[in-house]
């Protein structure tokens, strides 16, 4: 199965780059006799905004970890900005990732550090630049998230909504091409959760970053991006954009976004009959 | 019958896998630890924060139990001696007995349950709430950043500290049998000094600290980055790093002794 998002023209320093920035082509990968995802194919769009949705266990969270070469394809390829991600060597991995920013689903904060130190770490890792350059790149950072005046909490002075900020902070510092989003809006109150989505956004396009947000929330979700894929075990079962989604009458797509408890995703995990469990009837 | 030894046998031939498949993750392990530890010596900072993280805060437990074990060989070893008209060889049975075997292996297993506990917990508690895998993606290599300067840090600190818990335990030897039973010290002091051998107890003293510091910082960053991720998983990992630790300073020592000083 193949999803193509509608794909767009741009041009950087005279050089005509591909429309895609990451690309999925026939991907399989499964932990241990698991099935994870099944000839997957999927692009992402330069400077837009893709939703990946799907239940537990529908393989989004392995389509990121694929993408930053944590895990590797078993079958297919996956390809960022043209390059094959299996194939490249520890050194090009890692240059590739400064170009990727990732916010981890509870943050992933590093909690002997403060606020201003964890988003420093990137850039003090990566960058040779004086102290008083990397404070005004944090402090504009933080601003950004609206945590300037937080700088110097430490992580578990923090709510989960502001730690997720942080996070986000971070993820952006070194400015991203691709910005890949875990569950961002799991286990947050409603207005974090709104702040956080207008946040990714935002950021978005004043990074004119690509960005990839894994999540089940359809409400906020919907609002913010520009295209949804739908996964079900490893496979792509509807795509398009939020508008096409709310109308789809795909059966998997209408209980995801109506909430329904039973549909195409049993309630009932697989058991022998009830009566027989029981032991009612012959 | 028949199916009992087939069951036994299988336990045993799995466990053995399993030991086996084991070492050999923890040998590619260390080897890509000791090749990525190039950032530590070029950012000597990270290895001076572990050097205090391992053995700074590690040093009151050293200097405490050094000078108890000190004092009870000193009480221990003038009572022995006594009989044989030999007090003054006390000195000399405090000091060989510390720098050859009690001050490495006790220091090995204490280092053991402070600090290599610590560090199993640390990465391991790093490893579950996605820090080390946040680190990954930003270009960052955990091996390079956290790992290798945590085992650095952790083998260089073992033998400073079994010196420091000798020292302590000599010093405890003294003031037990010197200070209060009032053996006379300058016996003390001289015999220990033309019985005890540099190169013979000292240095081979020395190299048992290195030895064990390898094994018990190598086994407890190994196992924080083995751990699974979750609250359990950690806490197995911190209780497998001190029982593995301990049993492999004993066994190491065992042997270690057999080819330093019985010339096997």
């Amino acid at each position: 199965m193949s999803a193509r998002m509608p794909a767009q023209h741009d041009k950087l320093k005279g050089k005509v780059q591909a429309h895609q920035l990451v690309e999925f082509d026939g991907v399989d990968f499964s932990y241990g006799a698991n099935s994870v995802l099944r000839n997957l194919s999927i692009d992402f769009p330069r400077g837009k905004l893709v939703a990946i949705m799907g239940g537990s266990g529908s393989g989004k969270t392995t389509l990121l970890r694929l993408i930053g070469g944590q895990i590797r394809a078993q079958k297919g390829s996956v390809r960022f900005d043209g390059e094959e991600v299996s194939s490249m060597s520890h050194a090009r991995l890692y240059a590739a990732r400064r170009r990727m920013g990732m916010l981890f689903q509870f943050g992933a904060l590093f909690t002997d550090l403060s606020v201003f130190e964890n988003v420093a770490f990137p850039i003090r890792e990566h960058l040779r630049l004086p102290e008083a350059m990397v404070r005004d790149l944090v402090l504009m950072k933080l601003h950004a998230v609206g945590l300037r005046g937080a700088h110097e909490l430490k992580p578990a002075e923090l709510s989960g909504g502001m730690a997720r900020r942080v996070a986000l902070a971070r993820a952006i510092a070194l400015d991203p091409q691709l910005i890949m989003y875990d569950e961002p809006f799991a286990g947050l109150d409603p207005i974090s959760m709104a702040v956080i989505a207008n946040l990714i956004r935002r950021l978005n396009s004043a990074l004119g970053a690509t960005s990839i947000v894994v999540t089940h929330d359809v409400a906020e979700s919907f609002k913010i991006v520009d295209y949804v894929c739908f996964l079900s075990r490893g496979q792509i079962v509807a795509q398009g954009t939020p508008e096409q989604m709310r109308t789809s009458n795909e059966p998997y797509v209408r209980q995801f976004v109506e909430g329904h408890m039973d549909g195409p995703v049993r309630f009932h995990y697989p058991a022998a009959s009830y009566d027989a469990d029981l032991g009612l009837g012959g | 019958m028949s199916s009992a030894v087939v069951r036994g046998l299988r336990v045993v031939g799995r466990l053995t896998v399993d030991g086996v498949w084991r070492l050999g993750a923890a040998s590619r392990f260390m080897s890509i630890v000791l090749l990525r530890s190039a950032t530590t010596f070029r950012r000597f900072r990270l290895l001076i924060d572990e050097v205090y993280f391992a053995g700074a805060l590690s040093l009151i437990i050293i200097i405490v139990s050094g000078l108890f074990v000190g004092l009870v060989l000193g009480l221990q070893g003038y009572e022995t001696l006594k009989r044989y008209g030999s007090a003054e060889a006390v000195g000399t049975l405090v000091a060989l007995s510390l720098v050859r075997e009690l001050g490495p292996v006790v220091t090995a297993l204490l280092f053991a349950s402070r600090a290599g506990s610590a560090i199993t917990a640390e990465i391991g508690i790093m490893k579950s709430t996605e820090q080390l895998s946040a680190m990954e993606m930003m270009a960052v290599d955990p091996y390079a950043r956290v790992v290798a300067p945590m085992f650095w840090g952790g083998f260089i600190s073992m033998p400073l500290l079994a010196a420091i818990f000798s020292a302590m335990g000599i010093f405890g030897g003294y003031l037990i049998t010197v200070v209060v039973i009032g053996v006379d010290g300058g016996a003390f002091w001289s015999q220990m000094q033309s019985n005890v051998d540099f190169w013979d107890d000292i240095f081979n003293g020395v190299i048992k600290s290195i030895v064990f510091g390898f094994a018990v910082t190598a086994i407890a960053v190994f196992e924080g980055y083995d751990a699974p991720p979750t609250a359990e998983g950690v806490s197995h990992a911190v209780t497998r790093t001190v029982v593995t630790s301990a049993l492999a300073v004993l066994a190491l020592d065992f042997v270690l002794t057999a080819f330093m000083f019985t010339g096997v």
